[in-house]
């Protein structure tokens, strides 16, 4: 019961940080910005709904196949985020910067 | 050496995600390691870089670590994206250095910056990263070299 | 529940889906559609559960893979303008292609 409840609450708020990362893409100003947003729905959101699917299905192969999903997330994620930044900069995108904050 | 305990780990794995025992299933899954293990070795990928077998004790303690700092960096960047008690950004283009002895230690780094929201790492030289920052404080956090002091006291001391 | 969860899915991929028309530049399309494959493996999961059908995480499994590499591909391919593994290949193609 208790671990129903709790694998409900990550669920729900797994799939309110999805919605929140894509609202996220919407609101900021320039690609690089875009990217972090992103990476929410990336990681937070996916680790939460993927541990709270884990939840609900227990020791076993189900739990272990849901691990394996979020380990690949995990990896490969960051890597494309990286390539596509990297990518980005070397076409010669320049990101917006906040120009007032930089005093250096 | 190193060929064999591949070869018995994918085969390990290939045990669990297919969850039968028939010998023609066994079957196939000996010769998929089997072709596997011959592409990794023609490809040169099985080493002490690519298949850091000697980290796996690392890994739970270096895990615990990032994930504290992905909600950490998850949270502020939701506050920013909802704009609650007047959050902004304010994007930042930063060269930190690159305080990481090898090429692994390197990239572990740079895959846990982009990893946390609120900062990616766009390009990696041999002494300096350069990182977009969503904020102000985040690029500071990072130059402050902890995350990096971090990993390499949790992944490569003994 | 796990059909609130499926739409909260269904809202940010189509929230992604609309950014990747709306671009401006090519990168935030692909990295729209990067953000789009990794919610079709979290609803592949989801689904799963909702019917009961175990084997599907096994394609969920398979579509996290196949995502990342597909991103890198077309990346590479607007980057670079071809799929050529390395330098040799290219050469070898160039060749090919004067004589």
């Amino acid at each position: 019961m208790i671990i129903d409840i709790l694998s409900w609450i990550c669920l729900l708020a797994g799939g309110a940080l999805g919605i929140i990362g894509g609202v996220g893409i919407y609101r900021f100003p320039d690609f690089y910005s875009r990217l972090h947003a992103a990476g929410i729905t990336d990681t937070l959101c996916a680790m939460l709904i993927l541990l709270g699917l884990g939840l609900q299905a227990g020791w076993g192969i189900a739990a272990f196949k849901l691990a394996l999903i979020f380990v690949f997330l995990f990896f490969t994620s960051p890597t494309a985020s990286h390539a596509l930044a990297n990518a980005a900069l070397h076409s010669g995108l320049k990101p917006k910067l906040d120009m007032e904050s930089r005093h250096d | 050496m190193k060929s064999y305990s591949f070869a018995a780990l994918l085969f390990i794995f290939w045990i669990f995600l297919s969850g039968h025992f028939e010998p023609l299933l066994l079957g196939f899954g000996v010769v998929s390691v089997a072709l596997t293990v011959f592409l990794s070795k023609r490809m040169n990928v099985i080493d002490h870089e690519s298949y850091p077998l000697h980290l796996s004790s690392k890994l739970p303690s270096f895990f615990l670590y990032i994930l504290k700092e992905i909600v950490k960096a998850n949270i502020d960047v939701v506050i920013r994206i909802l704009g609650w008690r007047g959050a902004s950004v304010s994007p930042q283009l930063v060269k930190i250095p690159l305080l990481q002895k090898n090429d692994l230690g390197a990239v572990i780094y740079a895959n846990a910056i982009t990893l946390t929201p609120g900062t990616v790492s766009i390009e990696l030289s041999d002494e300096t990263i350069t990182i977009h920052a969503l904020t102000k404080a985040a690029a500071d956090e990072l130059a402050t070299g902890r995350m990096s002091n971090e990993i390499s006291k949790r992944v490569f001391e003994k | 529940m796990f059909i609130a969860v499926s739409l909260a899915i269904l809202i940010t991929m189509g929230l992604a889906l609309t950014r990747a028309l709306a671009g401006p530049t090519t990168y935030d399309r692909i990295a729209a559609v990067n953000m789009f494959g990794t919610k079709t493996v979290l609803l592949i999961a989801v689904l799963a559960f909702l019917s009961g059908l175990n084997d599907l995480l096994d394609i969920a499994l398979v579509y996290a893979l196949i995502n990342f590499i597909g991103v890198v591909a077309a990346l590479k391919l607007v980057t670079q303008g071809n799929f050529h593994a390395s330098d040799r290949e290219e050469r070898v193609v160039e060749k090919e292609r004067s004589e």
